[in-house]
Order: C-alpha cells, then sequence, then structure tokens
C-alpha cells in the first residue's frame, strides 16, 4: 500500500499556542480518512497543513513521498473542499467548475466540457449558468466538491463540509460522498467535530485533543476500545468507569469503559445505584442512573422490555466482555 | 407574585416605539422624510436650475441672459477652444484617477488583508490625517514642494540628480519653468489630495472579500498574479469604481488646484468660474458644469457594461 500522505512529528505552534503538537500519522491511498476532535484540538490545522495553508513549525509532511515543506499550495495536487465552500460569487458555476482547469491553462471548449461532466458526477446538471448565490446550501456544497474533483487531485481534504446542510441532507450527503470516494479510488482526508459521521464514513480515523492524536484506528477498534477517556467520552457515548468502580465490577483498579447497550439492569448486583431519568429513543430507552458512589451510568434498554422507574433503586450486570480497560487513561 | 403576561406602556417614547411595529412604513417615512427634501428640493432642484440655464443664451450686445430655448449655448460649448478645456480636464481626471488607483491599491490591500489592531489605527490615521488640513494650505505647501527653490529641487542639485526633473520638464505636454509651473505638477498635487478618497472605498471592497477566496483559487492551482486578476480584481471592482468617482468627478470640478499650480492652462472648473463671474455668461458657464455630469454617467454606464457591478 502507497502512503498518499505522512507526518512526522509534526509541530505547528501560533506563538504560546501548541495548535498541533507532534503529531504522526500516515493515510494509506485510497482510504476514506477522518480527522474528529472537539473545535481547537488541532485537526482543521493539520488538515491546512497538507493543503499548504499553514507551514509546520517542526517536523515534515510528505505527500506521495515527497518533502512538501517548500511547496506552496497552488504546486500541490491537492485540493479541499472549504467549510464555507468558498465559490467565487462573480462567476458562474461552470467557471467555478472550470476554474483549476483555466489556471492550468486548459482551452476554453474543454475545461467548460470537463465541467460540465463533474456537474453531471455531482446531479447539478443544467446549473451551469447559475451564480453560487442562487444555489441552496446542499448544491453549493456540491458545486465546490466538483470544483476540487475535475482537477483530478491526489488527495481530497474536506474541511467539515456537512457542517452547514441540515440533518435529512447531511446524511443523503454522507452517503453519497463515500460512494463517490469508493467510485473514484480517492484518497479523503475529512474533518469534523460529529462523531457519527467519522464512524460511518471512514475507514480509519484519528481523534484528535489538544494538538495532539489521542488515538488513531479503525472506526470499530476506536469505538470498542478507546485508548484514553478522553476518546471513551467525545467517540462514543460510553460510560467511563473510575478505577474503583471498575474494581467493584470486578476488573483491575483502572479507568475503563463500558457501551450502554451492553449494561443490563437487574435487582442485585455488587453496584447499585438510582434511575434519574428515562429517555426514548426509538429503538429503546436510554436509562441513566447514578451510582452509589456519585458515577453517572447510562444503560440502554431494547424496546420491549421492561423498563424501572424514575428513583428506582436497580442494580447493574453485562458481559464481562464487554467492559474495556483503558491503557492510557486519563 | 406573577409578572402580567402582557407589560404596560412605560410612557410615551414606549406608545411611539408601539406605533412604529404596528406601522413599520411610519418610521421609515420619517427617517428619510427631511434627507429627501434637501435631496428631491435643494440638490436636484438646483441641479435642475443649472441644467435649464443651460439652454438660454445670452445677448451678444447688452450681455443680458435671453430666458429663451435655444442650443446656441451648446453651440459655443463646443467651440475649438471650449472643447480644448474639456479634453484637457478630462485626460487629467483620467490620468489621476489611473495614478490614484495604482498607488492605492497596495495601501488599500495592506490595510485590509494584514493590518491588525494599531497597524489599522495608525493605517486610518495617516489616510485621513491630511483630510484635517486645510485644503489651500495643502496646495499652497505642494507649491513650495515643487517650485524651483524648494526641496525637490534643493535635493536634486545636492544629489545630482537634477537631471531627472529637467528631462521630466522636457516632455512634450509636462513644460515648465519648474514642476510647479508644469502641467505635470498639477497632476501632482492632484493625485496628492484625492488619493485618501479612493483609498478608503477600495479599501473597504477589499475587506469583504474573504480570505477563503483567495485561499480556493491557490487551493486549484492558481498562482498569486492569475488570483489578483481573476479574483481579487473583479471582487474589489466595485470598490474601485467608487473610489474613482470620487477622483475623476473631484478633478473634473476642481478650479483652485490648476490655478495656484500649473501653466495656468483653463480647466472645466476655472472655465465655469470665470464665466459666471467675470465674463457674466451664466448659460456658458451652466454648460460647461453639464460636462462632468455627462461625463460621469457615460463612465458609470460603461462601468456597468463592462460588468463591473456583477459582484455586487
Amino acid at each position: 500500500m502507497t502512503v498518499a500522505v505522512e507526518f512526522h512529528s509534526v509541530s505547528r505552534h501560533f506563538g504560546p499556542i501548541r495548535a498541533v503538537d507532534g503529531v504522526d500519522l500516515a493515510i494509506e491511498e485510497g482510504s476514506f480518512f477522518a480527522m474528529l476532535g472537539p473545535s481547537g484540538s488541532g485537526k482543521t490545522t493539520c488538515l491546512r497543513l497538507i493543503s499548504g495553508f499553514e507551514k509546520p513549525s517542526s517536523g515534515t509532511i510528505r505527500i506521495f513521498g515527497e518533502d512538501v515543506s517548500d511547496t506552496p499550495p497552488n504546486r500541490r495536487n491537492v485540493n479541499t473542499v472549504f467549510q464555507d465552500y468558498a465559490l467565487f460569487p462573480h462567476m458562474n458555476v461552470r467557471d467555478n467548475v472550470a476554474y483549476g482547469l483555466m489556471v492550468k491553462g486548459m482551452r476554453r471548449t474543454e475545461r467548460l466540457a470537463q465541467a460540465e461532466e463533474m456537474l453531471a458526477l455531482v446531479k447539478l446538471e443544467g446549473y451551469g449558468d447559475r451564480k453560487p448565490a442562487q444555489l441552496s446550501g446542499g448544491q453549493r456544497q456540491r458545486v465546490a466538491l466538483a470544483r476540487a474533483l475535475v482537477n483530478r487531485p491526489r488527495v481530497l481534504l474536506l474541511d467539515e463540509p456537512l457542517g452547514a446542510l441540515d440533518l435529512k441532507l447531511r446524511e443523503a450527503m454522507q452517503d453519497e460522498l463515500k460512494a463517490l470516494q469508493i467510485r473514484l479510488g480517492l484518497t479523503f482526508v475529512f474533518v469534523t467535530h460529529d462523531q457519527h459521521e467519522a464512524l460511518s464514513m471512514a475507514d480509519r480515523l484519528a481523534v484528535f485533543n489538544e494538538g495532539k492524536i489521542a488515538q488513531i484506528g479503525t472506526p470499530q477498534e476506536i469505538y470498542d476500545r478507546p485508548r484514553t477517556r478522553f476518546v471513551a467520552d467525545f467517540v462514543g457515548s460510553s460510560n467511563v468507569l473510575p478505577p474503583a468502580l471498575t474494581r467493584a465490577l470486578g476488573g483491575p483498579e483502572a479507568w475503563s469503559s463500558l457501551r450502554p447497550e451492553a449494561v443490563r439492569l437487574v435487582g442485585a448486583g455488587p453496584v447499585t445505584g438510582t434511575v434519574t431519568a428515562l429517555r426514548y429513543l426509538g429503538s429503546g430507552t436510554r436509562v441513566m442512573l447514578d451510582t452509589d458512589d456519585g458515577t453517572g451510568i447510562a444503560a440502554l434498554v431494547p424496546a420491549g422490555q421492561p423498563l424501572p422507574e424514575e428513583g428506582a433503586r436497580v442494580a447493574l450486570a453485562f458481559d464481562p466482555a464487554a467492559l474495556h480497560v483503558m491503557e492510557g487513561a486519563p | 407574585m406573577i409578572a402580567p403576561a402582557i407589560l404596560p406602556a412605560r410612557g410615551a417614547g414606549d406608545r411611539l416605539t408601539g406605533l412604529f411595529w404596528r406601522r413599520p412604513a411610519v418610521l421609515v417615512a420619517l427617517l428619510i422624510l427631511p434627507p429627501l427634501l434637501w435631496l428631491g428640493v435643494i440638490y436636484l432642484g438646483a441641479l435642475a436650475a443649472l441644467l435649464l440655464q443651460s439652454f438660454y443664451a445670452i445677448d451678444e450686445f447688452s450681455g443680458i441672459v435671453v430666458p429663451e430655448f435655444t442650443l446656441k449655448t451648446y453651440a459655443e460649448l463646443l467651440r475649438a477652444q471650449n472643447l480644448d478645456i474639456i479634453l484637457r480636464t478630462a485626460l487629467m481626471a483620467a490620468a489621476v484617477t489611473l495614478a490614484s488607483a495604482v498607488l492605492a491599491f497596495p495601501i488599500a490591500y495592506y490595510a485590509a488583508r494584514y493590518a491588525r489592531g494599531g497597524w489599522k489605527a495608525a493605517f486610518y490615521l495617516g489616510v485621513m490625517l491630511p483630510l484635517w488640513s486645510s485644503y489651500l494650505v495643502k496646495v499652497y505647501a505642494w507649491k513650495l514642494i515643487l517650485a524651483k527653490e524648494g526641496i525637490l529641487g534643493w535635493a536634486a542639485s545636492a544629489t545630482g540628480t537634477g537631471f531627472l526633473i529637467d528631462g521630466l520638464l522636457a516632455i512634450p505636454g509636462f513644460e515648465g519653468s519648474s514642476l510647479s509651473t508644469s502641467p505635470f505638477g498639477t497632476f501632482l498635487v492632484f493625485t496628492y489630495v484625492w488619493l485618501p478618497y479612493m483609498i478608503l472605498p477600495m479599501q473597504a471592497a477589499l475587506e469583504r472579500v474573504p480570505a477563503s477566496m483567495l485561499e480556493a483559487s491557490a487551493d486549484l492551482g492558481a498562482t498569486r498574479a492569475q488570483t489578483f486578476r481573476t479574483v481579487v480584481l473583479p471582487l474589489a471592482l466595485p470598490g474601485v469604481i467608487a473610489g474613482s468617482i470620487f477622483t475623476f468627478s473631484l478633478t473634473l470640478g476642481d478650479y483652485i488646484i490648476p490655478q495656484i499650480v500649473g501653466n495656468s492652462a483653463n480647466f472645466i472648473g476655472m472655465a465655469v468660474y470665470q464665466l459666471q463671474g467675470t465674463a457674466g455668461n451664466i448659460p456658458l458657464a451652466a454648460a460647461f458644469a453639464v460636462v462632468p455630469i455627462v461625463i460621469m454617467l457615460a463612465y458609470l454606464w460603461l462601468a456597468k457594461k463592462a460588468g463591473a457591478f456583477d459582484a455586487l
């Protein structure tokens, strides 16, 4: 497998702020890689380091093996779908899409034909003559995508591209983006703060926290075996258990995580608590409870099973295999 | 005690707010009525009176304005000597506008893109400060700077670069005994005096171009020159046009600078000043005053045709 993008102990400091701090990472060619993290965690700065809008304070970045320390953005065969789309308001949709080909000197008829083709790929045939202001948010997003893809980039960078869309449209675009990525066989690097989006779309993902990568792996690895409390907290709706509680439940004295769907509510057991709230989710009900030592725990009770009442005393039971002890805590 | 769901009005001001809320048009009417009266009656009315005057003519023997419609005055306006004045003024205005745009762009670009905090304040002060002192003081100061014995001539002779000024003054059209009596001096002073009026709208327009637009252009492979030509300039063009309207029309109408600095060749403003004063030919003065209006309308129409306002 070829490595498309490689970071070797890359840091980017803005004065005293360590936006990116000693990041190592390798993104395989043809993969869908997500960078997940809260705002200010350094994920967007990492994306801008790949596109060339930021220069690393230290460390090296390689794109398909080539050190890009001295390569300006316009000479990197990497294109970005910007968060605000950044469509040129004074050009129509077709000219927007053909822009990258125009600045490379392609003949007008040829580049407009390619732009049309790309518009068809993102299902915007017949929109070429409109101005960006005449399009909806979802349509603008597709134009931004077409404008990047028409250049046949080796790596496509997407900076929270779905953030401005409503839920329904976002889900449709997620499916479409994933299908497009598989069809084109391109390397996608996707920045998001939405854990569901990252988990459902990515082949691999990196969870960022305070400029560092907290964990990197497949969605399943990260969801099932979060390495730190931060990852467990941020990625999942997992319960995070302090060492004393882990021990009371039969584990070692260490931080651990337990998925809500693995928790069962029974009459008696070593750990008891009080039900504080019930949240109906359709496919089941999320039962919130406080254990006697004050830890908040969520249990997912599938639809059709008996539910405790608010204020009821219950005990916890679970499949021991589901208890994941974290190595890198806290 | 439970607060009432509907609060009572707290006096006359609050009741007025209620009226404005029920009838938003009342507020709008109240706000725009005074400026509308000012613009409509005093400004446009005066302009109409001016236009009307230009269609009258002066009786050649008595020197009295005959209030009858005629195109005689316009025929007089198109005489060679008057056309000369119009052409000279328009050329000067075009040159001043072009020079202002070229000088203003880097300043405005820096201020809009890079200047932050204290530097931004310094920029505004630097651009506005010259506007705080009297226009006449500035023009006379320039006359001294440009005079043969002025600081420029002194510096040139001290550094042995006097041939540069002499060479400049030998160019046809720029002839004069010194910069202060050359049309080039007039051009310099015009450009200095009107430059802020170009910088400020340009800076405002450039500030509205999002940084992500420039990044998108670079991301798609454009060089800096290509980004400038295809993204920055088209998006900043409304600001450039706004600035050029100022520099162009201010130069077209000015009558003081060409009187003080330069070779005393007539400009439209000077012609108007002389015609309405010493010569007492109000109709011809009015006809001259119509020229800048026509030029500006033609200029705006051309700019619109060229798509300068498409980005608005």
